[in-house]
């Protein structure tokens, strides 16, 4: 093992829970309790109470962080992962145990801490690179630098506010991503910004790791912390659930969420005012029917089964899926391939639609599904419903054992394979 | 900093860094050993610390003054108008209507030159005092020595101070006042003031933190303290054996220093030293309060 730049023993962080407020039973004791209230207050202000309001958000964590490796931190809310970056960032002291950091410590908490809104982009630049640690001599040669990753050279001298969320996050970011720590802290930042910025936040974070950087990175989305990084540690009420290889960790981690939903679906049932589209759902993949381990298999389908009445007019129905990115991924009409039988107008027919789901890369999808009535080439009304699906990439269940890691297309596992010569 | 690689030996520190970075290495450097504990009960004051972290002080101090001005249309000229309007109305209402005394002096300049330091020191605590409560977001997202906060709101007040002394130059020279070797001790005056503005500011902004009752308690307390302190009326007005129940008040040695030193007049020598001594004290409780309880201010903000 290399060299040990951070070094956890025994830490323990405790809290005060707010207990809930007396209740007065008559107006003497309303009257005593109102006029000794200020001095309960300032008892429980002053950190001095009772054991059922503390509240151990960490307890008894150890472990050690090699340099350069790059660790994943995951865990439900409140399981404490904030708590301990903000320990490791010295933004809150620790009840009890202690930390041994070797050398500098930058944490990105927050994408933006301190920016100001009235000041321009220049000024803020210098701001948050102080603030962040940063001498103003490293700020100045990263300049040119900063700017150029953030996009924002032209409105350089405007004040921040007018800037848009966009360039705002960028900028900030920019700022954060030019630090050069030896250890780095990341929370949950990535969340924030479109997923092009995520996408391009990610990478710079892989350089980072790439640069024997030590790096220790806090988040909910898994896919990225599996292929970020190579060692996980996840918590659970404070305490180290598990600490090992990130494959591991994260499939034992979704196992014990929610009995491990793989495949989630957030169905809209709203069709009251619908005078054709009558019910849409959305079936499947068969959640662990094929494999033991609550994963599916290649070949399940997702199947949406839509209920509508027959118009008078000319009509389509269509399935339109969106990535989380807003990019159409697929659409798929059911009049194009003429297997519409000729339906009686004003009867209610059901029609399936399906793809295998292991044609959808892992991300959430919104389904759109429309009936869409037309003359002369013009829509005349349509009707419209959306659904939420979740595809997490830990559930696929590939045969080769290949893992999911590195560029994300579109669409996935298209098309067939053959070997014409093998018998 | 930006010289030295990751991959560098330790042999490598402090070669090809110049002597003055030396202290910022110490704090940011790449062999820094930093150790988290849990920290208990009154501990020193981590000066070095606070000289490394210098550049934020000043990047911070800077932003306050920036930003105070951002958007108005006469800028700057409000630090020149709000003492003068004050000093108008007042030298009206004490001044004319009250007949209030003033040492045989210029009702005008007399008023002034005690405006002017008390000015400067109600800004500094009320700005001060609510400081770390409005940077919660970043006491809560980031470490840096905590003082840097209401420390920077006392400094950039200094700004204002500097413009409206100009003003004081030209009444001094209005009614030809003034000008005289008393002069040098302002400098000496003006470190006490801020001794005393950064010892109560601190102590205010920290136990702002915790208990907020102290918002609504400092604009009073400035009222009061300001009619405690012979800056509207002489102190020659309270019988002499009572004064030096006044001067237990350090605002109330510094400002009849400072009017002595603008108007030429003797000092009270007595009074000026219990006055320092008090504001040291003040000083020092301030700072060592706010080290204790600094630990805490991220998670009760």
């Amino acid at each position: 093992m290399t060299e040990t730049v951070l070094s956890v023993e025994n830490l323990g962080k405790q809290y005060v829970v707010g207990g809930a407020d007396q209740i007065y039973g008559s107006f003497r004791e309303l009257l005593t309790g109102v006029m000794t209230a200020p001095y309960r207050r300032m008892k429980k202000l002053s950190g001095d109470v009772a054991k059922h309001e503390q509240f151990w958000a960490l307890k008894g964590i150890d472990f050690e962080v090699g340099q350069g490796e790059v660790v994943g931190i995951i865990g439900r809310n409140g399981a404490g992962k904030s708590t301990l970056l903000k320990i490791f960032s010295r933004i809150t002291s620790p009840t009890c145990g202690k930390v041994t950091v070797r050398g500098r410590v930058a944490s990105l908490l927050e994408v933006g801490t301190g920016f100001h809104p009235e000041l321009t982009g220049r000024e803020n630049i210098y701001l948050n690179g102080a603030i962040l640690g940063m001498t103003r001599r490293e700020i100045t040669a990263k300049f040119d630098e900063i700017i150029a990753f953030a996009e924002v050279e032209k409105f350089i001298d405007t004040p921040v506010k007018r800037y848009s969320s966009g360039m705002y996050v960028r900028l900030a970011f920019a700022v954060a991503a030019h630090l050069e720590p030896d250890i780095l802290v990341v929370d949950e930042v990535l969340a924030i910004g479109d997923r092009a910025f995520q996408e391009r936040c990610l990478g710079k974070l892989d350089a980072v790791a790439g640069e024997g950087r030590t790096v220790l990175f806090v988040s909910h989305q898994l896919n990225m912390i599996s292929s970020l990084c190579t060692r996980t540690l996840l918590l659970n009420n404070g305490t180290i659930a598990q600490d090992g290889l990130s494959s591991k960790v994260i499939d034992q981690y979704l196992k014990t969420l929610a009995g491990g939903k793989y495949f989630k679906v957030n169905q809209n049932e709203k069709f009251n005012q619908n005078v054709y589209l009558k019910n849409v759902q959305i079936l499947g993949p068969n959640l662990g029917g094929a494999t033991s381990d609550g994963m599916f298999s290649f070949d399940e389908e997702i199947k949406i089964k839509i209920n509508y009445k027959v118009p008078y007019d000319n009509y389509f129905v269509a399935v339109t899926i969106e990535n989380s990115r807003g990019v159409k991924v697929l659409s798929s009409w059911d009049s194009d391939d003429g297997s519409r039988p000729s339906l009686e107008p004003g009867q209610e027919v059901v029609v399936l639609f399906s793809i295998p789901a292991s044609h959808l890369a892992p991300d959430s999808y919104t389904i759109y599904i429309d009936v869409d009535i037309y003359a002369h080439g013009r829509s005349l009304t349509h009707e419209t419903t959306q659904n939420l699906i979740e595809i997490n990439e830990i559930g696929f269940h590939f045969q080769g054992g290949r893992t999911v890691k590195g560029s994300r297309p579109l669409i996935w596992n298209f098309g067939g394979w053959v070997y014409p010569d093998v018998v | 900093m930006t010289a030295t690689k990751i991959k560098d030996t330790p042999t490598h520190q402090g070669v090809d860094i110049e002597e003055e970075e030396d202290i910022h290495d110490r704090y940011f450097g790449h062999e820094h050993v930093t150790i988290i504990e849990p920290a208990k009960g009154w501990r020193m004051l981590d000066t070095k610390e606070l000289w490394a972290y210098r550049e934020l002080l000043w990047v911070l101090t800077t932003r306050d003054i920036k930003v105070r001005y951002k958007q108005t249309v006469i800028g700057v000229a409000w630090a020149v108008i709000q003492p003068l309007m004050t000093m108008v109305i007042l030298s009206v209402i004490f001044g004319q209507l009250a007949k209030i005394p003033s040492d045989g002096y210029p009702y005008p300049v007399f008023l002034y030159a005690a405006l002017l330091p008390w000015a400067y020191f109600a800004n500094a605590i009320s700005t001060s005092g609510g400081s770390l409560v409005a940077s919660s977001q970043l006491v809560s997202k980031v470490y840096f020595p905590r003082l840097l906060i209401p420390l920077s709101s006392i400094g950039a007040g200094l700004m204002d101070l500097a413009i409206a002394t100009a003003i004081l130059v030209l009444l001094m020279l209005y009614y030809g006042v003034g000008v005289s070797a008393n002069l040098l001790m302002v400098p000496f005056l003006l470190i006490a003031l801020l001794f005393t503005a950064l010892g109560v500011g601190v102590l205010l902004s920290a136990l702002t933190v915790a208990y907020r009752d102290f918002r609504h308690v400092v604009p009073f307390l400035v009222q009061v303290w300001m009619y405690l302190t012979p800056v509207v009326y002489p102190v020659s007005l309270i019988p002499e054996k009572w004064q030096w129940l006044i001067y237990l008040n350090p605002m109330a040695g510094l400002i009849e220093g400072f009017r002595s030193a603008f108007l030429g007049r003797p000092f009270d020598t007595s009074a000026l030293t219990l006055s320092f001594l008090i504001a040291l004290i003040l000083f020092t409780f301030g700072v060592a309060f706010f080290e204790r309880v600094e630990r805490r201010f991220a998670d009760i903000i």
